[in-house]
């Protein structure tokens, strides 16, 4: 990702590690049941990358999977390429949802849900939102949906970083209580480390936490984890690292 | 028109087990029997237009074909970015009815007169746009975006458009020509067809004759009837229940200066660049604005002869 971000000098590698490792444990730690040889498997969980931003997250872990050869991830952020800054599903398989708008992701899930369960699909859908996006209120008419039409089949996981795109969380727009907000929504919540597989492997699993009521994972991550001057910075939400910069994250990730 | 559309549904929902219908709360007393017949292709999303339009897409990605009901410019301009970014960038089967456009609603304010819908919607990639001009193209309609892959936009008119026989069969994409003439053609969209045609016979006694080309589908657009309107005609008049700027007028300019065919006089009727603050029934705001079939006349004469 770090390569990614740099060649193309594309923001948003902030967002993208914060994520690494939940993608790390949905796609290669057993949560997601998904075929990288089969990529629209009736079958399969379904995954959307909400916060499409952090996209250069979503295409190293295909590529990791084997949907797609890792050399394709060179071509992020070129000219004439389709692996977009924000996610794409145009030619690149595995992924469900083009996103980039922030507040979209949920609801095509919800939708996505209620069709599997109409169906009698025993697949799930994952949606992975920013704490920023939290700030869209399409993410609140969607909650409200879901948990109407009781989608247990559908888990939203937050990356909950607290660092937003000009300030923190806090000073923006507060999301504190934010637990009681799901809650309220009458969606069961649960609360990890976002960077601890073992316990975002235990959040995940045995889904749904309760019949008949969609979950919530709120993740607290660290944004930019993995490089020491990268993480809980603004910076890093738009600055691409080059250099000396470049040498000195790439040391860290590798020692990491 | 929405009577005859939730009619068609009906029909097409009792043989085809992937229809759903969403609204956004509306549509009392008009969408019982559908709800009555099949309740499970029918969800009330509530009052939250954006959130229906991503939960269709979801539900058509996983093979449904989706409606999402509702008036005037809930279901189109509130959900534009949804309606283009989600819907018709992955091609999905979503189905976006507006039940009021222009002034169907026009007693109600401006938040309810749907005068800029086509403009918008004609300008998304991968959208098909159709405004029927009569009940017998709403039933066509209304097939015709079940069986077209991709997201689709049918804007429905509190005008039912004129009685009376089509001898013209219904193909998306065509206009059909309903009159011919020598003198003007009178090109149109929409329910306000119903004025088009009383204006053509009010010409017709003036010595004026007049063709009317009924443009159900803006989108895709066959060119040729419009470039033959061209040719036989020393006038062109569109009307559309609409802004000039984008709708219809737009279409057919566009359209004629792309084939590169000289035309001789041209008028858009419609609404010249205004919101319509002062409010009534849709006959009322139509002779407000020059646009009901007095002011067609008016409008067409005054052209002719300047």
């Amino acid at each position: 990702m770090l390569c990614m971000t740099s060649r193309g000098g594309s923001s948003h590698v902030g967002a993208a590690f914060s994520i690494a490792d939940i993608l790390a444990v949905l796609y290669g730690g057993g949560v997601m049941r998904h075929d990288p040889k089969q990529p629209r498997w009736d079958g399969r969980d379904r995954f959307i990358l909400s916060k499409g931003h952090a996209g250069a997250a979503v295409y190293a872990i295909l590529a990791e999977m084997g949907y797609f050869s890792v050399e394709e991830l060179k071509k992020h952020y070129q000219d004439g390429s389709v692996f977009s800054g924000h996610v794409s599903h145009k030619g690149i398989p595995g992924v469900e949802l083009s996103t980039g708008s922030l507040g979209h992701g949920l609801g095509v899930g919800v939708g996505m849900a209620k069709a599997l369960k109409l169906a009698g699909n025993p697949a799930r859908v994952f949606v992975l939102l920013s704490d920023g996006e939290c700030d869209e209120g399409t993410v609140w008419e969607a909650a409200l949906f879901s948990q109407h039409h009781q989608l247990d089949n559908l888990i939203a996981i937050v990356d909950y970083n607290k660092v937003q795109s000009l300030a923190p969380v806090a000073e923006t727009l507060q999301l504190e209580p934010f637990r009681a907000k799901w809650e309220s929504f009458n969606w069961s919540v649960r609360e990890a480390d976002g960077h601890d597989h073992k316990a975002l492997t235990q959040a995940l699993e045995d889904l749904p936490a309760v019949q008949g009521k969609p979950t919530v994972v709120i993740a607290h991550t660290v944004k930019g984890k993995g490089v020491s001057f990268m993480e809980n910075t603004v910076l890093w939400h738009y600055r691409a690292a080059r250099g000396e910069e470049f040498d000195r994250a790439l040391k860290e990730l590798e020692a990491s | 028109m929405r009577d005859r559309f939730i009619q068609t549904l009906c029909q097409i929902a009792e043989k085809d087990p992937r229809i759903m219908l969403l609204t956004g709360d509306l549509g009392f007393a008009v969408l019982d029997e559908y709800r009555r017949r099949f309740p499970r292709q029918f969800i009330n999303a509530g009052v939250a237009e954006q959130n229906m339009t991503l939960v269709a897409t979801g539900m058509a990605l996983e093979g449904h074909i989706v409606f999402t009901y509702s008036i005037g410019n809930f279901p189109t301009l509130r959900c534009l970015e949804m309606i283009r970014n989600d819907a018709a960038y992955h091609g999905a089967n979503v189905k976006v009815v507006s039940i009021g456009g222009g002034f169907s609603y026009g007693a109600l304010g401006i938040s309810h007169h749907a005068t800029e819908d086509l403009a918008i919607m004609r300008s998304l990639p991968d959208v098909t746009c159709i405004s029927p001009t009569s009940l017998l193209e709403v039933t066509e309609a209304t097939k015709a975006v079940t069986q077209t892959l991709g997201t689709c936009f049918l804007r429905l008119d509190k005008d039912k458009g004129p009685d009376g026989p089509i001898d013209e069969p219904f193909v998306l994409g065509r206009p059909r020509v309903l009159r011919r003439g020598h003198d003007v053609a009178l090109i149109v969209t929409g329910g306000i067809l119903s004025e088009v045609v009383r204006a053509a016979d009010v010409l017709g006694r003036a010595g004026i004759s007049a063709s009317v080309y009924a443009v159900h589908t803006l989108k895709p657009f066959g060119p040729d009837h419009i470039i033959e309107a061209a040719r036989i005609h020393r006038a062109l008049v569109t009307v559309e229940e609409h802004t000039i700027h984008g709708g219809l007028g737009g279409l057919v300019l566009e359209t004629l200066a792309d084939a590169g065919v000289n035309f001789g006089k041209f008028l858009r009727i419609g609404l010249d660049g205004c919101f319509s603050s002062v409010v009534g029934s849709q006959s009322y705001l139509r002779a407000t604005y020059g646009m009901d079939a007095a002011g067609i006349v008016r409008r067409t004469q005054r052209l002719l002869s300047s």
